[in-house]
């Protein structure tokens, strides 16, 4: 990476309040936390110390995105992984993982390294690729999983992501094989054929106003309660993508407790930002930026969610960022692409939503946004806390500050930002990967 | 009178009225000779129709010529996804060749709203998917109109596909605003989802059960039954679906003397609706499709000529 981890550059990060908690001086060397305390930036050997500022700052661990999609290679006019990796810095990320169903997908070690690579070249985030469970994303033969886990790019995590992985005998041999490696399948829970094709919203009273195809909270219940059963009987890990539905909470709350007792199997789950948030009666204007799979649920349903995020049933927060060129959405809304911006915002929309509701505090978000996402894709180097010895991947968030987001603001190539026009609360002052600022004072470095 | 005919809910009840006592001056123009005003001479009509119905572009083709205006038919079977192109791009280059009105009949539900926030023109939605087709609804209230004087507590019944009928969509919102007692009746594969919440905030009956409705009914609309809708495990078969839900000779017989009988057509004789009740003397259906120039003749006078001004 563009850090260099052996030199003996120094910077150190003056004052900053370390997880919301008290404030203390950062002292980074090579890369890597050295000290914490008090720190003289005039002592004679910190003489020639780069110094930030972070006086009212609020320190957390680099955020990790389980669930990004780069477009690259294929869609180079929606996003780079140059571009995408722009906006994971601008929203505190230092690690994201990019997600397969590009084109061609990631499902060789070739398609995998090159994604690694163009990651590296870019140098502001770590980019972890996907692969992808199925060849082609087909949903039939199993992609070379154990190619990819030996490739430089050395993944871990599996997904079929945009499609569900419907059959449940490939599941099951999905979650099998990557035992061998301590591999994660990924999925994204949408049984096709209760959804239907064309379905493109929340099924419910304002889909059937509108006369728009919905699919129902059940098309993805009965996929994340089918997996989890496969994921005991194979004694495997499987991660529900993107869950959005008060009975999938239900789901994983007994499967949680069952993996628990159980001890040889596990499931883990991320939500979106997006998902916290907004709700479905948002599409009554037809408004095909607010179109996204899964789609957005009824209040209800965000309730749900804050609160397994809270109780810790959810693990993770995940963007989904899925940046679409505009005439990709300017079609009627069933035509329209699913998908929608939310790597620059994630932060201060979860620092809203939950910490403005004292649903968790900063360790909470911590473990949500970084921790628990580096722990479930098997990243050593990223999450770890802030703490002597730690590669010194930091976020410094300015917490109070009021920002109205506009689209055109973005350092993404894509537009389709559901948040444009709202005021969120909390600012990303600057990301730290491995001891080098990649964003100051809310900048690209 | 809001700009664009996009949904029913565009228009207030006084709207409604204006539109039908102008449509009465339009009927009686199609009895004269000469079946020509000079009311929009000058204005160019475009019929966009991204899907095939010949049935509605005529109508609004005649009465789009009958007031003078300068009418241009458009087609093109699929949505312009399959081109590789926007739908904003296709519209914004049908409007580039200068045009008041668009009508636009689209198999996409929100199309013609989506579309009314990227051109100038009026827009007039002539079917959006199974979302709304607010001139067939006018045209239905203002037959029944016609023929049962006000609606006002009367019992209107609405039997047939309702979740992919966007008739059924504008008519229950127009007869509830125009104070009729509406019932749908379907079996529960084919009610749309959240009908239960929707109908009581929007003050219209549900029923599975048409025997029980029929009797009371002071008018009965009948939906057209896609055949596709059979391999997507909707209902059984035909036959089934016509024992459960059809208007048939029997239960023709069970409906008070002279009830008026609508269908927006095309019609499936011997599936929902038989041929004896599509053929009786009571039945408004050729009534219908006369009212809908009429009709139409008034929409599209009011959404043009009241604009001259501001042209
Ligand atoms: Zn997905």
């Amino acid at each position: 990476m563009s850090a260099p981890e052996n030199d003996s550059s120094r910077v150190i990060v003056k004052g900053a309040s370390l997880l919301g908690d008290k404030s203390a001086d950062l002292l980074i060397v090579g890369g890597v936390i050295r000290e914490i305390g008090s720190i003289d930036a005039r002592d004679t050997a910190h003489g020639s110390a780069t110094v930030i500022d972070a006086d009212g700052l609020v320190a957390l661990p680099g955020l990790v995105d389980l669930h990004t999609h780069l477009r690259e290679p294929g869609r180079e006019d929606a996003e780079t992984i140059r571009t995408g990796s722009m906006a994971a810095a601008v929203g505190g990320y230092t690690a994201v993982l990019a997600m397969a169903n590009t084109s061609p997908v990631t499902d060789t070690a070739e398609n995998a390294e090159r994604v690694f690579d163009l990651g590296r070249a870019a140098g502001l985030v770590d980019v972890h690729p996907v692969g992808a469970v199925t060849r082609g994303l087909a949903g039939e033969e199993l992609a070379e999983l154990g190619l990819m886990n030996r490739s430089r790019a050395r993944v871990k995590v599996f997904s079929d992501d945009g499609k569900c992985v419907g059959d449940p005998r490939v599941m099951r041999r999905a979650l099998e094989y990557v035992k061998a490696f301590g591999g994660v399948i990924s999925q994204h829970s949408q049984d096709a054929s209760l959804a239907g094709a064309s379905a493109c919203c929340h099924e419910g009273e304002l889909s059937g106003q509108l006369g728009l195809p919905g699919w129902p909270g059940v098309a993805e219940e009965i996929i994340v309660a089918r997996d989890v059963m496969l994921a005991r009987h194979t004694g495997s890990r499987v991660h529900v993508a993107h869950v959005s539905t008060a009975g999938s909470v239900e789901v994983l709350r007994w499967a949680k407790a069952q993996a628990a007792k159980d001890g040889h199997w596990s499931v883990t789950a991320e939500v979106t930002p997006h998902h916290l948030l907004l709700t479905t009666d948002l599409l009554s204007g037809y408004d095909p930026t607010y179109k996204v799979n899964p789609p957005l649920r009824p209040v209800e349903d965000v309730e749900a969610l804050r609160a397994a995020l809270a109780d810790g049933t959810i693990d993770a927060v995940a963007t989904d960022h899925a940046p679409h060129a505009r005439h990709d959405k300017e079609h009627a809304f069933v035509d329209a692409a699913f998908g929608m911006l939310g790597l620059e915002t994630a932060l201060a929309v979860v620092n809203t939503v939950m910490r403005g509701n004292d649903l968790l505090d900063w360790a909470g978000i911590a473990s949500v946004m970084s921790a628990n996402p580096a722990r479930i894709a098997g990243l050593d180097d990223q999450g770890q806390g802030i703490a002597v010895g730690a590669p010194a991947n930091l976020t410094l968030i300015d917490p109070d500050a009021s920002v109205t987001v506009d689209r055109d603001a973005s350092v993404s190539l894509s537009r389709n930002n559901p948040w444009h026009g709202r005021t969120l609360t909390g600012a990303v002052h600057a990301t730290l990967l491995r001891g080098v600022a990649t964003v100051v004072e809310g900048q690209l470095a | 009178m809001n700009r664009h005919l996009l949904s029913i809910d565009d228009l207030a009840v006084d709207d409604v009225r204006t539109i039908f006592d102008t449509a009465v001056e339009m009927h009686d123009v199609q009895k004269r000779q000469v079946k020509k005003l000079p009311a929009l001479r000058g204005r160019t009509v475009i019929n966009l129709f991204f899907e095939d119905s010949t049935r509605t572009r005529s109508s609004f083709e005649i009465a789009g010529k009958w007031l003078s205006a300068d009418t241009i038919n458009i087609t093109g079977k699929g949505s312009s996804t399959s081109k590789g192109e926007s739908l904003r791009d296709t519209v914004l280059t049908v409007c580039a060749m200068g045009v008041d009105a668009l009508v636009m009949r689209h198999s996409a539900s929100g199309s013609a709203k989506q579309v009314s926030e990227w051109v100038d023109a009026v827009v007039i939605n002539a079917g959006d998917g199974t979302h709304e087709h607010p001139t067939q609804a006018l045209l239905d209230a203002y037959t029944l109109e016609r023929r049962l004087g006000s609606l006002e507590g009367r019992r209107i019944s609405v039997i047939g596909d309702l979740t992919h009928s966007r008739v059924f969509r504008s008519n229950v919102l127009l007869l509830t605003k125009l104070g009729a007692e509406v019932t749908v009746v379907a079996p529960p594969t084919l009610m749309p989802s959240g009908i239960d919440a929707w109908s009581k905030d929007a003050g219209f009956a549900t029923s599975y059960d048409i025997d029980e409705v029929l009797p009371t009914s002071d008018a009965v609309m009948m939906l057209r039954v896609q055949r596709e809708r059979m391999n997507g495990a909707f209902f059984p078969s035909a036959r089934e679906y016509t024992v459960g839900y059809g208007l048939t000779r029997d239960r023709l017989a069970s409906l008070a003397e002279g009830t008026p009988i609508l269908h927006p057509g095309p019609m499936n004789r011997g599936l929902e609706i038989a041929a004896d009740a599509a053929d009786a003397a009571h039945s408004l259906i050729l009534d219908q499709v006369s009212a809908g120039v009429a009709v139409r003749m008034s929409v599209l006078y009011h959404l043009l000529a009241g604009e001259e001004a501001t042209a």
